[in-house]
């Protein structure tokens, strides 16, 4: 009793209200709640965009060149033009499907390649166990962004082999936190009794490790999802991302910085596109971290004075 | 102390092989490493010119050993751009990066130190919900563009801070470090803040407390050297990721570091340089794990223990 | 020595009325609810219950280190008194650690990893009496000496890991009696030790009790201990005092069916063959306290009273009170 006072709903009380379903959790939450509608729009926008504008992200015209922001020259001049005349909103659009379309794929290949690394080698530990972490630590080592520069120089730029070079470096991070829930998890009782009636190993994971781990997991997908992102945008940004014509954000930014003393919006307007997305997406992963830890879950439904903001996980860091 | 050095040299020294064996692996992984080496526009005879001076028609082992006595050395090759050796070049560069990663470090150490502890002393309070929003921002602005909206803000339209170069007084220090400043500083101050409230919550500042410390004794005295140790490796790693930044800020604000050579390198395909460059990279970062290891042990008795195991 | 109005009568503990509300996910619930107890210089007195009674709760507020989720809604702790409740956090400061001290369960996680213990036990006196640091190490090794750790001057700079689960609790104690309180409250010390350690604890907490004149809070859920131990007893249950007394009558002659149930459980008396009597069922769920007697859905002797009506502490005896509308036939059996 020294320790944290635990709320008081030990195993054998009465069995405790309902944990309030997870969108009025998110309801109450008012910062997590506006996350989420911003991701939303994003995804829709990156799935759907394209099917509204046409060819306008790459439709050139040389006498609307550089127009500022302005309600004068229809929806597609809301935000001003680039030199060649095209519309900034149709290209933010078109990025915005460009920029999932690499992100999204490579943060679900490292989600699941990872994953399943981390919960076979946590779950048979020994030698299996530390040749995994060790490739982890190798992989982990080195900065994301140089090892991405330097396998883009040998091999062609291509959105297929910046998906593939960002998932390798981000599979570590799934590996490591699967690997320490499975590795907690194997001692338990109910995986001993699983493997008492002779279950196979692979089942087990399936059935009685990955369900629980599987949160955590979503969790640091979304946070990852960021990352992955803001790297896709600086490769991008340096040359070695995505090529023109296809346009991402990061793109957008590296061609608008010629004309940033004269056109801010180029540069500027594709960075807050990125910026939104991202704190978003951290503000919702917080937030999925709270809701998903059963021990935690209670303090959403507390006041707001009374909550802390929970912290990002160390894996997210480089 | 040592056998602990010992061992943790050892084990640092793997990521460093991989990173020294890849980077030859990969240049040969291709085909010809001469298409690596030489401009897209060279002509047939340049190319065997090359393949010959180089040694790229021994056989792979041979090619490796001679790689491998010529890293020892410091001998990557001569620059294709400049003709100078490429290790010079680099390490002309380096001590640049170093300088930046260093000031930035301690900046972003130092105010996340200050900003989470703070935040952490009374969790939920509004001093914790604003820096906890201020964080999670700072960790996902890209930093390329936050350089260049400082550019546009400080530089073209105010006129107050120079864009480029480092050339002059400590102002053309402040948009660099800043940039770079933004990601570490916001990533730390939530690991500050979550072991923080960790350790004001341990027993033994219940204790310290029931002898009737402060506030400041509470968690500078108690608190601060047990919450550290997370932070530590944080740190550590997030100065490895550093580079991804520097590369970024030294592109933008031309500053003649290790990241801006080795994005000029990669455009003008001078592959000598860049292998340099990429090398020295993962022998300071080999160096700064065990920096890392060596602080923990310093502050964390526990750990200077638990070696002989 | 201490500047504390000595009044022979009065308890240099008295606690009164004491609520603790904790904020839960289900809502607030009241975690302790009205707590009363006093303690004269030289007593003991134990704080009886099972775990989540509210005994450690208690003792937390007492000494005001709750946890941000829980908070004092009511009563007084008087300490030679003044109330501490009533204190700013400086002078309650001023009071923690030279007349209210505390004893924790964990030895390992009450000391901080990262100092010598040395340090750790000089540390009161460089607060309250602004020793240099070199005067306050020798008052530690002085400690160490008196609680019995072999080779103090060498090992008070050695760090907590490198002791035995006993030695650091003897470490402990030494830190909470360094600057002679009035008070000490230990709470569960001997709980996580082997058995033979346990009563050296036990012993040396008495010794220094009777050397230094100490009132002792000892919160415990081992029946023994206060038995061996203590001159009073308070017997909680889900936040309430359900029983109170001097040990003697209390285990001699129980006045409520909680404390009867707690003493017919103790395996000494049991005959063989039998199965162990127990009291059935568990505590409510404190979001749940029946409105009538907290103890009805366990009791025995349940009527239809009960269920309406919550029964006041009232006295039963000289110095002695229970809460229970029928302690009458208790008494009878």
């Amino acid at each position: 009793m020294t320790d944290r006072i635990e709320p008081p709903s030990a195993a054998d009380t009465p069995p405790a209200p309902r944990p309030p379903r997870w969108w009025l959790l998110l309801g109450r939450d008012r910062l997590a709640a506006v996350a989420s509608a911003v991701l939303t729009l994003v995804v829709l926008v990156a799935l759907s965009g394209r099917l509204f504008i046409g060819d306008r992200a790459q439709r050139q015209d040389l006498r609307a060149s550089l127009r500022p922001p302005s309600l004068d020259h229809g929806v597609y001049g809301l935000l001003g033009t680039d030199v060649l005349g095209r519309s900034v909103l149709a290209r933010l659009v078109d990025a915005a499907g460009t920029t999932l379309s690499v992100a999204v794929p490579a943060v679900l290949c490292s989600l699941v390649i990872g994953s399943a690394l981390g919960l076979w080698a946590g779950y048979h530990g020994g030698v299996r166990e530390s040749v995994t972490m060790r490739v982890a630590d190798v992989i982990l080592s080195f900065p994301s962004l140089l090892i991405a520069v330097v396998v883009l120089y040998v091999f062609a730029p291509s959105a297929m082999n910046i998906v593939l070079i960002l998932a390798v470096t981000r599979v570590p991070v799934y590996l490591r936190t699967a690997r320490a829930e499975s590795a907690e998890l194997r001692s338990r009782l109910f995986v001993d009794a699983a493997r008492t009636f002779g279950t196979p190993s692979r089942k087990i994971i399936y059935w009685h490790v990955l369900p629980i781990v599987l949160p955590t997991l979503l969790t640091v997908a979304t946070l990852d999802f960021c990352f992955v992102m803001l790297t896709e945008s600086s490769l991008s940004f340096l040359g070695i991302g995505i090529q023109p014509p296809d346009v991402s954000w990061g793109l957008m930014v590296a061609q608008g910085r010629q004309y940033l003393g004269t056109a801010w919006w180029i540069a500027v307007l594709p960075g807050v596109a990125i910026v939104l997305t991202t704190v978003s997406a951290t503000v919702l992963a917080a937030w999925a971290r709270l809701a998903t830890d059963p021990a935690q879950r209670w303090r959403l439904t507390l006041p707001r004075k009374r909550r802390g903001a929970t912290a990002v996980p160390t894996e997210m860091i480089q | 102390m040592v056998p602990f050095l010992r061992k943790r040299v050892v084990s640092s020294a793997i990521p460093l092989l991989f990173v020294v064996l890849g980077v030859f692996f990969l240049a040969r992984m291709t085909g010809n490493p001469v298409d690596l080496y030489l401009p897209l526009s060279a002509t047939p005879e340049q190319r065997a010119d090359f393949s010959a001076a180089q040694g790229f028609d021994d056989s792979v082992p041979v090619q490796l050993w001679h790689y491998l006595t010529g890293a020892v050395q410091l001998d990557f090759g001569t620059s294709l751009r400049t003709g100078q050796p490429a290790a010079t070049m680099v390490l002309d560069a380096f001590p640049v990066t170093l300088q930046l990663a260093g000031v930035t470090m301690l900046l972003a150490i130092s105010g996340a130190l200050l900003v989470g502890s703070l935040a952490a002393y009374r969790p939920g309070s509004a001093i914790d919900r604003i820096a906890g929003l201020l964080s999670m921002t700072a960790a996902s602005i890209p930093d390329f563009w936050f350089a260049i909206v400082g550019v546009l803000v400080f530089g073209v339209s105010l006129d107050l801070l120079p864009t480029s170069g480092t050339l002059g007084g400590p102002e053309v220090w402040i948009l660099p470090v800043a940039t770079l400043l933004i990601r570490p500083f916001g990533v730390l101050v939530q690991v500050v803040r979550g072991s923080m409230v960790g350790a004001l919550s341990a027993p033994y500042v219940k204790i310290a407390r029931s002898k009737g410390a402060d506030a400041r004794r509470v968690v500078f005295g108690h608190a601060l050297r047990n919450a550290v140790t997370p932070v530590l490796t944080v740190a550590g790693d997030l100065t490895v990721a550093l580079v991804n930044g520097a590369v970024i800020v030294e592109t933008i604000f031309g500053w003649p570091g290790i990241g801006k050579l080795m994005i000029d390198s990669i455009l003008q395909r001078d592959f000598a340089v860049l292998q340099a460059a990429v090398l020295l990279t993962a022998v300071t970062i080999f160096a700064l794990n065990i920096l890392v290891d060596v602080c923990h042990a310093l502050l964390d008795p526990r750990v200077r223990q638990a070696v002989p195991a | 020595m201490k500047p504390s109005p000595f009044d022979p009568d009065r308890p240099a503990l008295d606690v009164e009325g004491l609520c603790v509300d904790l904020r839960t996910p289900s809502g607030t619930v009241r975690a302790v609810d009205g707590v009363s107890f006093g303690v004269h210089r030289g007593r003991t007195l134990a704080l009886l219950g099972e775990s989540g009674c509210g005994k450690s709760m208690t003792a937390l507020s007492v000494v005001g280190l709750l946890d941000p989720v829980a908070e004092v809604t009511g009563g007084a702790v008087r300490v030679g008194g003044t109330d501490t409740l009533r204190l700013s956090r400086a002078e309650r400061r001023k009071l923690a650690g030279p007349v209210l001290s505390i004893v924790f369960q964990d030895a390992l996680t009450a000391l901080n990893p990262v100092q010598p213990v040395g340090r750790q036990l000089g540390e009161p006196f460089r607060i309250h009496r602004g020793f240099s640091r070199r005067r306050a190490e020798e008052e530690a090794v002085r400690l160490m000496t008196r609680v019995g750790i072999p080779e103090p001057r060498l090992r008070a700079r050695a760090y907590p890991h490198q002791f035995s689960g006993g030695m650091r609790q003897r470490l402990l104690i030494a830190m909470a009696v360094a600057l002679d309180p009035d008070v000490l409250i230990a709470d569960e010390p001997t709980t996580a030790l082997d058995v033979t350690v346990q009563a050296q604890i036990m012993r040396l907490l008495r010794d220094l009790q009777t050397e230094r004149d100490m009132a002792v809070v000892l919160i415990t859920h081992d029946l023994a201990v206060v038995a061996q131990r203590a001159d009073d007893v308070v017997v909680m249950y889900a936040g309430t005092v359900v029983e109170n007394g001097t040990v003697r009558e209390v285990f001699s002659h129980p006045r409520h069916p909680y404390t009867k149930g707690l003493l017919d459980s103790v395996p000494e008396d049991a005959v063989r063959g039998r199965p162990l009597p127990a009291v059935p069922g568990s505590p409510p769920d404190l979001s749940a306290v029946p409105s009538g007697c907290v103890f009805q859905d366990r009791c025995p002797l349940v009527r239809e009273r009960c269920v309406r009506e919550r029964p006041p502490l009232r006295s039963v005896g000289a110095s002695r009170s229970a809460a229970c509308h029928f302690s009458e036939e208790l008494h009878r059996v």
